[in-house]
């Protein structure tokens, strides 16, 4: 793993949300700053941010994007205890050569009467719905009848958690043997509260959501919650962010009756508190092979599971404090990977190289002397060309690191 | 299999406070990171404001290595069309060709890195590709080891003479040296002479070795009979030929009189005054310590094993292959603290555990390429199964699709990763369809691509969820015929309805179509929605006005409206449209077909009237709706006569 690039994102506060559209070709950022930017992706991969407006009269916690088949639209909550809904719109053609464009408000939701932690649009298939959640512990399912018109949203359903909501996931399935269901967790830290993840299942009989399972062994406060793509399997997996990163397995029951809702076997598959304290974030990669969690140990560690569903940590992105000495846009961008492949090396010699583990690099091969017409390269480890002008650093850490990765390893792939 | 836990590799974020939150965010190549604060604390402020960008794999950015993975691709897909019920004595040679295949693939991608960084001006760039051949040419020795140990599973006799090859194949300077010692102006006081001429003997090269050696005896007359014996040694040497009509005991025999005659010649000391050629006599002898000396030209462990076996245990068994291997690794090593990743890797081969060395190199090699592909292979040759009905195809599968999934985050190479999901049995179609909707759409040429693709596999979610983005960016642009198009792909009725109206808007607005092309040809697509079917059917009428043929015109006309095609709204403009008609001079409205009008009209007008109290429209334009009714009443009042007039006439 390795910083490709390093954006100025040029918010004014902390940033509390990055968020990816579905085809990773447009991110949007959010901030106490009270704004949201919108940057798009270049040929050449590089980050433009084309929109930068004040979207609330709060810090905004979360942004999020809807599908593209329902255009370019956005989601955004606040401490303003408000959401709001943008879309993009088509704007002249002097913008666009500018690189600009314009988001316009279709309709802000003030129905919380606290702050609205999270939104999340609903999957697809179920229509443009939007799903929002709010420390006063309800969470509210709004609906758009009409996907041309933005600006009509109404509020389908209001359920009442009884705790004050900080989370609330999806679960992304579109079988029909799932009903529609989400997960909502709470922050809320007493203990003495019981379960702080319950699981909502919709209800074709009542038209209703109706809570189909509390996990009852998460009884501290939850940050973030996420369900897996579900891969065309029977069960769910939920990803848990609370004092240590949890993934649970909803297995449906089998004599759970159709008119109630689905009973779940809840099985816990991992359990990991190498954050040392509270996790913050938990999302998985786009097949769910990796989890990605964050917490207050600074780091974000991703997590893989093994063919035979084995989960290890295998990276860690760390915070070092060091100064950045290239920006994104500028010609010196190559050298923010410069500096980071240098990090990496003096990481190799505690044996913690980044990413694998590389063979000792043969001697850079030049012009002229033996290696350089040798094809291939005569020797794979002994590579004694005296007369080498490559500097000793070179070799020596690649050495030195190969012995001390040698006690052999567990494999990613064990 | 045990489990060792190794430390996570960190990857240091420039900027960000040592001990700082971090947020982040999945994207479909990489990981986006930044500073941020999650506790609600009153100090929040901070300074750093950047979002770092963190990707896994960089190979698949190099455009050599991009050629490694699109020829290993068609090697791929041609080993998965081997038919499974050939017998096995059939697929072998098969198998191991397709292995030599990858080989090449892997050396000719090695030989173009290698010619990348001679090139390059730049050092950072020559160390990178420095790099990277030096794990291919890794790669590729251990692929060629497992060749010979597990696909081409030579029995013993012939398993030596195929360690000779691997060892050669990787050895290949002495050639080299050869080269320049024999090119020099006396190759015989060269002072790599006699490391050549040692190290072919290492290598089995007898015959090489007896030519360099002439030379030497050329030129020292004095030692003539000694230089004679020991070309006569090594041309006796007899090595073992599995094509021919001996059997192994046979061979045994007659290498065993070999060794007993050089190890007289040792003991009667023939060579003592020269220790060059005593050296020799001791090598061929597979003296260990002798072996040891020549670390230098020996270079690795495993050179020394092959050669030991080679002098020592020529007709050794498979089974028997990791027992030498270990001791030759120890005994090599003695000097180096420990094994290195390559070491283990080779080791766990010898050992024929084949499950250790895909492991190993899943930890040291820092893509999926290499064991996806000979994990791949192993499994269509039976091995993994054989080993361990456990693991087998599940672990073929879970390599495949974490390589594939890598290929998916490329612009261009994730059209080879759709066949390496096509032959995961059990999730590649699932994995496709998660990475094949991700896939930018950035051109309609790209789009069209993607959704061939999908069309193929029957995935008809993604391919109306494709169509319905370019369908919506369509619309967004106001590209009204590109999006209908896309809709009716869709067959999204929806959608295709909502596009309709917006082509009839434009009508009423502009008097003129749009996208005739593809109105017109519209077929049984037409029938997608209602109100597509009237927009075609209403650009029907157009073309048979246009046409002159006007009773037709007519009559698709009222169809239009007595059919309920046509939605409400628009029959004001279709009556319109009938004005002209009744105006011609022959009569084109039937009598009964202008009733029919007139109750269209009365229809209309009736229900004007209801809404219109609510309505709070402007005077004027209620003045030229009330006109516009009456003339068409007159119109119609003045055709029904004409009418009626006529078809009184025929009938008498």
């Amino acid at each position: 793993m390795f910083v490709a690039r390093s954006i100025a994102a040029d918010h004014k506060d902390l940033i509390h949300d990055v968020s990816y559209d579905f085809h990773g070709r447009r991110m949007a950022t959010c901030s106490s700053d009270q704004s949201v930017k919108v940057w798009d992706k270049s040929e050449n991969g590089e980050w433009h941010c084309t929109a930068s407006w004040k979207t609330h009269s709060g810090s905004v916690w979360r942004v999020t994007w809807a599908h593209p088949e329902f255009g370019q639209v956005l989601a955004s909550c606040s401490f303003d205890r408000t959401a709001a809904v943008w879309e993009e719109i088509v704007g002249e053609s002097n913008d666009k050569q500018r690189g600009l464009s314009h988001w316009i408000k279709r309709t802000t939701l003030v129905d919380s009467r606290t702050s609205v932690t999270d939104v999340k649009f609903a999957p697809k298939h179920m229509g443009l719905m939007l799903t929002t959640c709010s420390a006063d512990g309800v969470v509210r399912i709004y609906e758009a009848p009409d996907v041309m018109n933005l600006s009509q949203w109404s509020l389908q359903h209001e359920i009442s958690c009884k705790l004050s909501c900080s989370c609330i996931s999806w679960n992304p399935s579109s079988s029909r043997a799932h009903p529609p269901m989400f997960a909502v967790g709470s922050d809320d830290s007493n203990v003495a509260c019981g379960g702080k993840v319950q699981i909502y299942e919709y209800n074709e009989n009542t038209r209703k959501y109706g809570k189909a399972e509390t996990l009852m062994t998460v009884t501290d406060a939850v940050h973030d919650i996420a369900f897996a793509p579900n891969l065309g399997r029977s069960f769910h997996v939920l990803a848990i962010a609370t004092k240590d990163v949890r993934i649970f397995k909803l297995v449906p029951r089998k004599e759970s009756s159709s008119s109630g809702p689905t009973k779940f076997e809840v099985q816990i598959v991992a359990q990991f508190d190498n954050h040392n304290s509270q996790v913050w974030r938990v999302s998985w990669n786009i097949t769910s092979t990796l989890l990605a969690s964050s917490g207050d140990d600074g780091c974000v560690r991703l997590w893989k599971a093994n063919y035979m569903y084995n989960w290890k940590c295998t990276g860690i992105l760390k915070g070092d404090g060091s100064p950045l000495t290239g920006l994104s846009g500028q010609p010196t961008a190559m050298s923010t990977v410069v500096g980071s492949s240098v990090q990496t090396s003096q990481n190799a010699l505690n044996g913690m190289s980044a990413g694998r583990y590389f063979f000792p690099p043969l001697d850079p091969p030049r012009a002229g002397t033996r290696y350089g017409h040798l094809l291939p390269p005569s020797s794979l480890i002994e590579h004694c060309d005296v007369e080498s002008v490559q500097p000793q650093q070179q070799a020596l850490p690649h050495r030195l690191s190969s012995r001390a990765l040698l006690t052999l390893p567990e494999a990613e792939a064990q | 299999m045990e489990e060792v836990d190794v430390d996570p590799p960190i990857t240091n974020i420039p900027a960000v406070g040592d001990g700082k939150h971090m947020g982040f965010a999945w994207g479909p190549g990489d990981i986006l990171v930044y500073e941020t604060q999650h506790k609600a604390s009153g100090t929040s402020r901070s300074g750093s404001s950047f979002i770092h960008e963190v990707r896994k794999d960089e190979d698949i950015y190099s455009p050599i290595l991009r050629k490694l993975f699109n020829e290993s691709h068609h090697i791929f897909v041609g080993l998965q069309t081997i038919k499974e019920d050939l017998p096995s004595k059939t697929k072998k040679p098969q198998f191991v060709s397709i292995s030599k295949n990858y080989r090449s693939v892997i050396r000719a991608c090695m030989e173009e890195l290698q010619q990348a960084a001679i090139s390059t001006k730049d050092a950072e760039e020559a160390t990178r590709y420095g790099n990277q051949v030096s794990i291919l040419l890794a790669t590729e020795l251990i692929w060629n080891l497992c060749e010979v140990l597990f696909i081409d599973a030579a029995p013993a006799g012939s398993l030596l003479l195929h360690l000779l090859d691997w060892v050669r194949l990787h050895k290949a300077d002495v050639y080299e040296k050869a080269r320049e010692v024999l090119q020099s102006e006396s190759p015989a006081e060269h002072k790599d002479f006699w490391d050549v001429v040692v190290s072919y003997v290492l290598q089995g090269k007898l015959e090489e070795a007896r030519q360099m050696l002439t030379k030497q005896a050329n030129r020292q007359p004095a030692a003539k009979n000694m230089y004679k014996l020991m070309d006569s040694l090594l041309s006796k040497m007899p090595f073992y030929n599995p094509a021919g009509t001996q059997t192994l005991t046979e061979f045994d025999v007659k290498w065993r009189h070999w060794h007993e005659e050089v190890d007289r010649c040792l003991q009667d000391n023939s060579f003592a005054s020269n220790h060059h050629l005593e050296l020799i006599c001791k090598i061929l002898l597979g003296d260990e310590d002798t072996l040891l000396e020549c670390k230098e030209l020996l270079s690795t462990w495993y050179h020394f094993l092959v050669t030991r076996l080679l002098f020592c245990h020529p007709t050794v068994k498979p089974t028997e292959l990791h027992y030498y291997a270990q001791s030759c690794l120890t005994m090599f090593l003695d000097l180096r603290s420990a094994p290195e990743a390559l070491d283990s890797i080779l080791l766990a081969a010898f050992e024929f555990d084949i499950h250790q060395v895909i492991k190993d190199c899943s930890i040291a090699l820092n893509n999926w390429w290499f064991v996806a592909h000979l994990t791949d292979l192993l499994d269509h040759c039976k091995l993994l199964q054989s080993h361990n009905l456990h693991f087998g195809s599940n672990l073929r599968e879970f390599l495949l699709l974490e390589y594939a999934s890598g290929l998916f985050t490329h612009h261009s190479l994730w059209q080879l990763a759709v066949d390496y999901f096509d032959h995961c049995p059990e999730f590649g179609r699932v994995y496709l369809e998660l990475q094949i909707e991700r896939v930018p759409l950035d051109t309609e040429r790209k789009a069209l691509k993607v959704l061939r693709i999908c069309e193929q596999r029957q995935m008809s979610e993604q391919v109306r969820s494709i169509c319905k983005i370019m369908a919506m960016r369509a619309l967004r642009n106001n590209r009204l015929g590109s999006a209908l198009s896309w809709s009716i792909r869709a067959k999204d009725a929806a959608f295709a309805t909502l596009i309709s109206e917006r082509f009839l808007q434009d009508y009423c607005a502009n008097g003129t179509f749009s996208d005739l092309d593809l109105i017109d040809n519209l077929g049984p697509a037409m029938l997608l929605s209602d109100r597509l079917t009237f927009l075609g059917k209403y650009r029907e009428f157009h073309k048979l006005y246009g046409e002159k043929r006007f009773s037709e015109a007519a009559k698709l006309l009222l169809s239009l409206m007595t059919a309920k095609i046509a939605p409400r709204s628009f029959w004001m403009t279709l009556l319109t449209d009938a004005l002209p008609l009744l105006e011609q001079k022959e009569v084109i409205f039937s009598a009964e077909q202008t009733y029919e009008l007139m109750f269209c009209l009365g229809e209309l007008t009736s229900s004007m009237s209801t809404t219109a109290p609510g309505t709070d429209r402007p005077m004027q334009e209620e003045d030229i709706e009330q006109t516009k009714v009456e003339l068409l009443r007159l119109a119609l009042a003045r055709n029904l006569a004409m009418a009626i007039v006529k078809e009184g006439t025929i009938e008498t």
